[in-house]
């Protein structure tokens, strides 16, 4: 906001509506609507212009919760509902809300587009690995081998790494935060916002119901320190509890080396940079598994580009200065007319 | 310069340009068409062409031609018979031999009749011949050959040279029809700026095309077809989807609000898409989207928030953009659809002309999910009906399918330049700022209209979405009787809307033995043969519906004026079943075709006079 009347203090509570929040007690989903919303208070921007955007799934009931303007769509046209929301009018603020089914298997191609087009969008993506509305079957996440209700005997299919299908898709932006990490997710949100273009986040969440623990070997509490990497600009890529694990590249490949062992010192380590547009090191950072590798967090790219909704606008403007015609009378007499008396 | 021969001055006149779809036809049928206009004929066009962008050439299948009628009294149809054929090939002559008049003039190139092309499009090999056409006004001209001897001069490539012979057949033509070079001329100058080797290469060539008509002996004759006596105003040449496309952007100026659309290209509604892209200067926002999902899904988006928005497409596109019309019906955005029919089902005939998605329309989506159905007759009237789709969807907060064809889309006639002060002016229920308990599903008594609060608006923050609401508050509700009195509700709004529509009209006898009842384009064929009928004595009256829901309150009184009701369209009777449906009081007899091309004014009074004498 510009000007200083335009201020506004605004608190979480301002982002709450007074419907009753329906996802089950423990889904990460309420984690994240609590961030959403903190951000959202915080980011300075009026509370009229936030338009919250969902497809269909457990996950997007998301808009009902939220005291915005928002929208519950259909099943995978979040991204599609989004950029229409988004190129009607490029003031507000829009917020994309999708599921892993939504967002990668009926929406996979609007989700691509978008990315494409790199469409000003803040896009979550909850990744719970499941489809949790439809009540458990596996999805283009879901880890191959898994055992769910359609899928009683394990998958067979390999799946979507979301990073890897938007920096393939030619993402400018991309973070990944974790349903119960309140302070990263604030911060990463954050961050998405204030990137233009598409900004995609991928948020591992935990759906108590139907794949419960599916993150649990690099979110408890335990192991967590050496097995996740927040990964923030300008710093080494250091983790572990006792932040003596780095990552260095060797050859082609990330690997995970020890400082202090074989004369690795703290300069030998990589220091990120989510800023550079060539996407191989950020590729690799998002295709991290563990255990041979830590599972990178943050905002792993965030790369400056034109945004299509900018694009348009700028267009018509040209245009409309350059053009005779101004109006539909105009454009009614415009070339061969004649007159019948 | 020239030396004429007897002048005859005709009515009307029809001519039909046909070769192979390489061979330009559809250029030389449009500038004829535009030089018509010009001088003031009325005019009705129709182009049709193959699905095939280069056909396989010399053979009947892909053969692309373009009738055009020229008159001087009012013209309705392109003509069921051709008074002219320029047939660059065996081909297009074979095609063409059973769509002409008798004794038509028939100017072929001489030069591809060669016994190979002849036996590639069916004959053996004599075309003339074996076609019974010898008592015809046959002419073979070299086109091929003067063509290339025209540009010998001039270091072209033969691909070139070749691709300038529509030219000469054109040349021919104006000379035939004491037509002024002028118009076309100019277009290549235009069009051609920055080649000007191409623009002398196409003039030299319609000159030559035109001395040569003079010059041989075989014209006994000019014609000249003089200015249409029609209403006094200004005109402009206008196919259907431009008409369309200018009728959506006419709605959004009186309405006050930008146009957004979202489309995804299809045959033969892509041209929509294109002259709205063009339209930058007047603020229109295009949306070339991945798929018709995301056309129309994109539309969704920029109705909710606060534009007018359209998508267009044809069946195929329609059919995957049902569920999200169900969104725009439950969330009860404002929203145009155009629905440019073409031949059915799956990718059917893409360049043929069809009615036979009219149930599709009218109900096919999951749920009770009821739209308003609105339908063009004419090339022209597409930018009022398209206007009509906008004010309805904006003041009654619906969406509204507008229904036209591959018929209409790429048709021509003169349009009628409307003063835009005249239109009405649209009044969407924008909430304003400001507004004491904004609730989203809160709607005016009389019209069951909810009002629509455009994001950005401080304090009308609300959600809407695909889930059932409350009728009151517009928040989720499973509730049984709350369902089911949405669900009324929504009908019932759509319903109203018959309070805001004129009442359905009969031309013609106001009573009497026979009512012609159609919808659509084929007024201008239906139209004909009421007049026709009528000026042979028969009692008989043509509705013909341009709004389909709601119908018009009298519908049911105009259908009970006549002895006999006859249904022409072009499908196995959709419209019938419809009428019969909500009216079944009544015997409805049916002309349906389903070929891909319009009706015949012939086929129509046949089957009228059948029915007049039974
Ligand atoms: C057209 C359509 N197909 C299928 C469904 C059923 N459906 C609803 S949600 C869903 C999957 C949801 O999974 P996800 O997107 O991962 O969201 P989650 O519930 O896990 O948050 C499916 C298959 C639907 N509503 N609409
Ligand atoms: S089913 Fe899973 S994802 Fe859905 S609300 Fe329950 S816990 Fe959350
Ligand atoms: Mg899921």
């Amino acid at each position: 906001m510009s000007t200083e009347e335009n201020k506004v203090v605004y608190t979480p509570k301002d982002f709450k509506s007074d419907q009753e929040v329906r996802w089950c007690p423990g889904c990460g989903d309420h984690a994240i609507l609590s961030s959403v919303q903190r951000t959202m208070a915080q980011l300075g921007i009026r509370r009229e212009k936030y338009a919250v955007i969902s497809g269909i799934g457990c996950s997007s009931r998301f808009p009902y919760y939220m005291a915005t303007y928002g929208f519950h769509g259909i099943h995978g046209r979040a991204a599609a509902i989004s950029t229409g929301v988004k190129t009607a009018n490029p003031d507000l603020s829009v917020w994309t809300i999708t599921g892993d089914g939504d967002a990668l298997a009926i929406g996979g191609n609007h989700l691509i587009h978008a990315v494409r087009r790199n469409v000003d969008i803040n896009l979550l993506l909850f990744n719970n690995r499941i489809y949790g509305l439809t009540k458990g079957q596996y999805s283009p996440t879901s880890v191959k081998g898994q055992v769910t209700k359609t899928s009683p005997y394990g998958t067979v299919e390999p799946p979507f790494n979301p990073g890897e299908l938007v920096i393939g898709a030619k993402g400018k932006f991309f973070a990944r935060t974790i349903d119960g990490d309140i302070k990263l997710s604030v911060e990463v949100f954050t961050e998405a916002a204030k990137h233009e273009g598409t900004s995609v986040v991928e948020i591992l969440q935990n759906c108590v119901i139907y794949n419960n623990g599916a993150y649990a070997d690099i979110t408890n509490r335990e192991h967590k320190e050496d097995r996740q990497i927040v990964l923030r600009d300008g710093e080494p890529m250091i983790f572990g509890k006792n932040r003596d694990k780095g990552l260095v590249l060797d050859g082609m490949q990330l690997k995970v080396v020890k400082i202090g062992e074989n004369g690795i010192t703290e300069k030998d380590i990589l220091v990120h940079d989510s800023k550079v547009n060539n996407p191989g090191l950020h590729m690799m950072l998002v295709n991290m598994k563990w255990p041979s590798h830590p599972v990178a967090l943050g905002v792993i790219r965030n790369v400056a580009a034109p945004t299509y909704d900018t694009a348009v606008h700028v267009q018509i403007e040209k245009i409309k200065e350059q053009s005779p015609i101004k109006n539909m009378t105009d454009l009614l007499h415009s070339g061969n007319t004649w007159v019948v008396k | 310069m020239t030396k004429k021969r007897e002048l005859i001055e005709l009515d009307d006149v029809v001519i039909r340009f046909s070769g192979d779809s390489g061979d330009g036809m559809q250029l030389t049928g449009t500038l004829f068409s535009n030089t018509a206009a010009l001088l003031g004929n009325d005019i009705a066009t129709f182009p049709d062409y193959p699905a095939e962008i280069r056909a396989p050439q010399g053979t009947v299948g892909g053969v692309s031609g373009f009738q055009v009628h020229i008159g001087h009294s009012d013209i309705r149809t392109p003509g069921d018979l051709a008074d002219v054929l320029v047939a660059m090939n065996p081909a297009a002559l074979k095609a063409n031999a059973r769509w002409l008049k008798p004794g038509a003039t028939i100017i072929y190139d001489r030069d591809n009749f060669t016994p190979k092309n002849i036996q590639k499009a069916g004959y053996k090999e004599d075309p003339i011949a074996e076609d019974r056409l010898q008592d015809f006004n046959i002419i073979p001209a070299p086109i091929t050959s003067l063509t290339k001897e025209a540009l010998k001069d001039m270091n072209l490539d033969m691909k070139t040279v070749l691709r300038s012979k529509n030219m000469f057949a054109l040349g021919m033509i104006y000379w035939l029809f004491n037509r002024p070079l002028k118009y076309t001329e100019e277009f290549f100058q235009q069009k051609f700026k920055r080649k000007p080797e191409v623009v002398e290469a196409n003039e030299k060539v319609l000159k030559a095309g035109y001395y040569y008509a003079e010059t041989i002996e075989a014209l006994h004759s000019t014609y000249v077809v003089k200015p249409a006596e029609i209403e006094k105003g200004v005109y402009r040449n206008i196919n259907g989807n431009t008409a369309t496309a200018w009728g959506l952007i006419a709605a959004a100026e009186r309405a006050g609000l930008q146009l957004f659309v979202g489309s995804y290209p299809i045959t033969p509604a892509t041209g929509i898409l294109e002259e709205l892209a063009l339209r930058k200067d007047l603020g229109v926002i295009t949306v070339q989207a991945e798929d018709e999902i995301a056309g129309i899904t994109t539309s969704i988006g920029a109705s909710f928030a606060g534009l007018m928005a359209a998508t267009t497409t044809s069946g195929p596109g329609l059919a995957l953009k049902s569920e999200a019309l169900g969104l725009a019906v439950i969330t009860e955005l404002p929203l145009v659809v155009v629905n440019v029919q073409r031949g059915g089902p799956s990718t059917g005939l893409p360049t043929k002309t069809e009615q036979s998605d009219l149930m599709q329309v009218l109900w096919g989506r999951n749920g009770e999910s009821p739209v308003a159905v609105v339908a063009a007759s004419t090339p022209a009237n597409c930018f009022y009906y398209a206007f009509e789709a906008g004010r309805l969807a904006l003041e009654h907060m619906t969406p509204v399918v507008l229904m036209t064809d591959g018929f209409l889309a790429n048709g021509s006639e003169p349009f009628k330049i409307p003063d835009m002060e005249k239109m009405p002016e649209i009044k969407p229920p924008i909430v304003p700022e400001g507004t004491e308990d904004y609730m989203p599903y809160k709607r005016d008594p009389e019209t069951l209209v909810r009002g629509w609060a455009i994001p950005g608006t401080p304090g009308l923050e609300h959600r809407i979405g695909g889930l059932e609401k409350d009728k009151n508050t517009g928040n989720v509700s499973y509730d049984p009787a709350n369902h089911e009195e949405m669900t009324h509700i929504r009908a019932e709004k759509v319903a109203k809307i018959v309070e805001d529509i004129p009442e359905q009209k009969i031309e013609g006898e106001q009573e009497g033995d026979l009512l012609l009842v159609g919808w659509g384009s084929t007024y201008g064929h239906l139209v004909s043969a009421m007049e026709e009928l009528a000026a042979e004595g028969k009692k008989v009256g043509l509705a013909h519906f341009n709004y389909i829901n709601p119908l018009p309150a009298n519908t049911d009184e105009v259908l009970g004026k006549f002895k006999k009701i006859l249904v022409c369209e072009l499908n196995l009777g959709q419209f019938a079943n419809y009428l019969r449906m909500n009216y079944p009081k009544y015997e409805y007899h049916k002309l349906n075709k389903i070929q891909g091309l319009p009706f015949t004014v012939a086929e129509i009074k046949d089957e009228a006079k059948k029915l007049l004498e039974e």
